[in-house]
């Protein structure tokens, strides 16, 4: 009785609460969240700051910063939890304010890739003139390994943060087209649409009203997932030395690029990102596994 | 089939075309001088405007296209900005060890992922069943570069099992050759067998259910024959879906494998490109990749006919 009383949205939200990897994933999902918010106020230390006289120093090591400012030379004793990288940054520091661009980038390029590709899956879906090109266009697009797109697209541009978002959204962006068009396409065979059609609903009002509604869920799940590879891929971006360079942010990509050279002497350099960017992707992938059985059975069996 | 195959490969053509165009005019809208980069620094206007008449840059765009796709087709690739070398060159120069890793990869994708995921569906609900499904959320999820440097942290500094970087030419002998790329191969097969496991499990454990296992059950089967022979041969088809889809994951994993273990592929090759901004050799790369992308999903639609004889065209 009581589950009857309960909206169908009411409902939604129970089956998603009950689902361990929505739950698992979005806990890991949040601490990760407030880390990269809360980064100033974790017992961190200016993650950019060098300090010569201790570079390259193990995990828990207690040492003097020295650093320069204006008034001259400051002595600041520092505890580097994960030790120091090879211009004596805090590694401990960076890695926590790398959440900060890992997120920053998924959530970028799932929202701008998603938009575009709404817009463009449904004018593909819905103007059957319009169809065919954009079709091609997008097997185009889909034929080239998205890394070597996005390396491709990154050398272009001068390095940083924008370049590297845009570089990831091209080769995501005909994806979702693909996922939107597929479902416009069976979305407009419904009687309910013909109805509306017949009532003499305008096409924007249509595709609004009527078709935009039912590509919400699947958008949801594959939003999720666009996360989870657009941090790999920066990771990767940024650690081959294309991507986001090191002094401008750090991001775990490039500290892990950074601690290459040294990796046989210092490899828990490269550990360290390495497991928080691991732990980060796979939550990111249990939340949207979970998502997909709770909001879109559909989409699932397609899977 | 004859028709059928002709008709396919005229279909490729139209998406290589969409392919040369975007890589065209990405690289050509550059905000740099060609002319000028290929000059370097100490080139003066004059030798610049002249690398720029050999290239046709003074040309309108669509002639500059044209005149590219037509010594494409030549087998001209023009030449390196970096290397200064024929970019035709460089890519046979570095074919051998990405076309190694890859090899090494898929058998060892296939050895491992196909019986984990036999074995997955045929205990359905087991703990292995859930060990597998397990490893392969991890699989998907773990950057193939972490997986690399803990193998080497492991295998190689800890272990001293196997060499930490490089490669050794096949020309050099099979044992150097296979004891350079099991680390590397490894470390880029744990995507894929995350990938090949789940599926097999969900396509066998779909054949499991049918009419002809348990009539061969009942004929007194062997379970590995059964399991083998009328349950595995069945559940290909699915499998051999996901192979496109795998190889585009393949190259981006290369691109990195490579970077880790410093093997002087070509993926190596396209970073060198990257971060020295030499397009030639980008677009070549990226052209050939996709390519062969575009005829491996080819060879996968007919290859149904073989696997699954009621699908005929």
């Amino acid at each position: 009785m009581a589950s009857q009383a309960l909206s169908p949205g009411r409902q939604t939200m129970r089956r998603m609460v009950r689902n361990t990897s929505v739950l698992i994933g979005g806990i890991l999902v949040a601490l990760i969240c407030l880390m990269a918010v809360f980064a100033p106020f974790l017992d961190t230390l200016d993650p950019n700051q060098m300090s010569t006289s201790t570079r390259l120093k193990p995990p828990g090591y207690e040492g003097v910063m020295k650093i320069y400012t204006d008034e001259g030379r400051v002595k600041v004793p520092v505890l580097y939890r994960m030790g120091s990288d090879n211009l004596g940054r805090d590694i401990y520091s960076r890695v926590v304010y790398g959440a900060r661009i890992s997120l920053v980038v998924g959530l970028a390029v799932a929202s701008i890739s998603i938009i575009l590709g709404m817009v463009i899956g449904l004018v593909a879906g819905y103007f059957r003139m319009l169809d065919a090109v954009i079709m091609r266009i997008m097997d185009g697009l889909m034929s080239i390994p998205a890394i070597l797109l996005a390396i491709a697209v990154v050398s272009v541009f001068n390095a940083g943060m924008t370049s590297v978002i845009i570089a990831i959204v091209v080769p995501e962006v005909p994806r979702v087209v693909r996922l939107v068009r597929s479902i416009v396409l069976s979305i407009r065979e419904e009687p309910y649409v013909e109805a509306a059609i017949t009532a003499g609903t305008r096409v924007p009002l249509l595709l609004y009203r009527h078709v935009l509604p039912n590509t919400v869920a699947p958008l949801i799940v594959q939003g999720t997932f666009i996360v989870a590879s657009a941090i790999i891929v920066e990771a990767i971006l940024s650690f081959l030395g294309v991507g986001i360079p090191a002094d401008e942010f750090p991001t775990w990509g490039n500290i892990m690029g950074t601690a290459r050279e040294n990796f046989q002497l210092h490899p828990h350099q490269i550990l360290f990102p390495g497991i928080i960017l691991a732990v980060t992707v796979l939550a990111v992938n249990m939340l949207g596994d979970g998502l997909r059985d709770t909001l879109d059975p559909r989409f699932a069996n397609r899977m | 089939m004859g028709p059928y195959l002709l008709k396919r490969l005229l279909a490729t053509i139209p998406v290589m075309l969409v392919v040369a165009v975007f890589i065209f005019l990405l690289l050509r809208l550059t905000p740099g001088d060609p002319a000028a980069m290929i000059g370097g620094d100490y080139a003066t206007e004059a030798q610049i405007d002249e690398i720029r008449q050999t290239l046709g840059l003074n040309e309108p765009l669509l002639t500059q296209f044209v005149i590219w796709i037509g010594n494409i087709l030549q087998g001209d690739l023009g030449e390196s900005f970096f290397f200064k070398k024929q970019v035709s060159e460089l890519i046979v120069a570095r074919i051998e060890p990405t076309l190694s890793l890859s090899l090494v990869t898929i058998i060892f994708t296939v050895a491992i992922a196909v019986p984990i995921g036999v074995l997955a569906a045929y205990r359905h609900g087991s703990w292995i069943d859930r060990i597998v499904m397990g490893f392969s959320v991890l699989g998907f999820s773990v950057p193939v570069f972490v997986i690399g440097f803990g193998l080497i942290y492991v295998f190689s500094l800890q272990l001293s099992w196997f060499p930490v970087q490089g490669y050794n030419r096949i020309g050099n002998g099979v044992t150097p050759w296979i004891h350079n790329l099991i680390l590397p191969a490894l470390a880029l097969s744990v995507i894929f067998v995350a990938f090949i496991a789940r599926m097999t499990r969900t396509s066998v454990l779909e054949v499991l259910g049918e009419d002809y296992i348990r009539t061969a059950r009942a004929k007194g089967q062997t379970e590995t024959k059964v399991l083998m022979r009328h349950a595995l041969r069945n559940a290909a088809v699915p499998i051999v879906t996901v192979i496109g889809f795998a190889f585009a994951i393949l190259v981006g994993g290369v691109v990195v494998t490579e970077s880790v273990f410093n093997i002087p592929g070509l993926g190596l090759l396209t970073v060198d490109a990257v971060l020295n901004r030499d397009f030639p050799t980008i677009q070549a790369v990226v052209l050939l990749f996709s390519l062969v992308y575009v005829m491996i999903n080819l060879a996968i639609d007919l290859s149904y006919t073989l696997l699954d004889p009621r699908i005929r065209y």
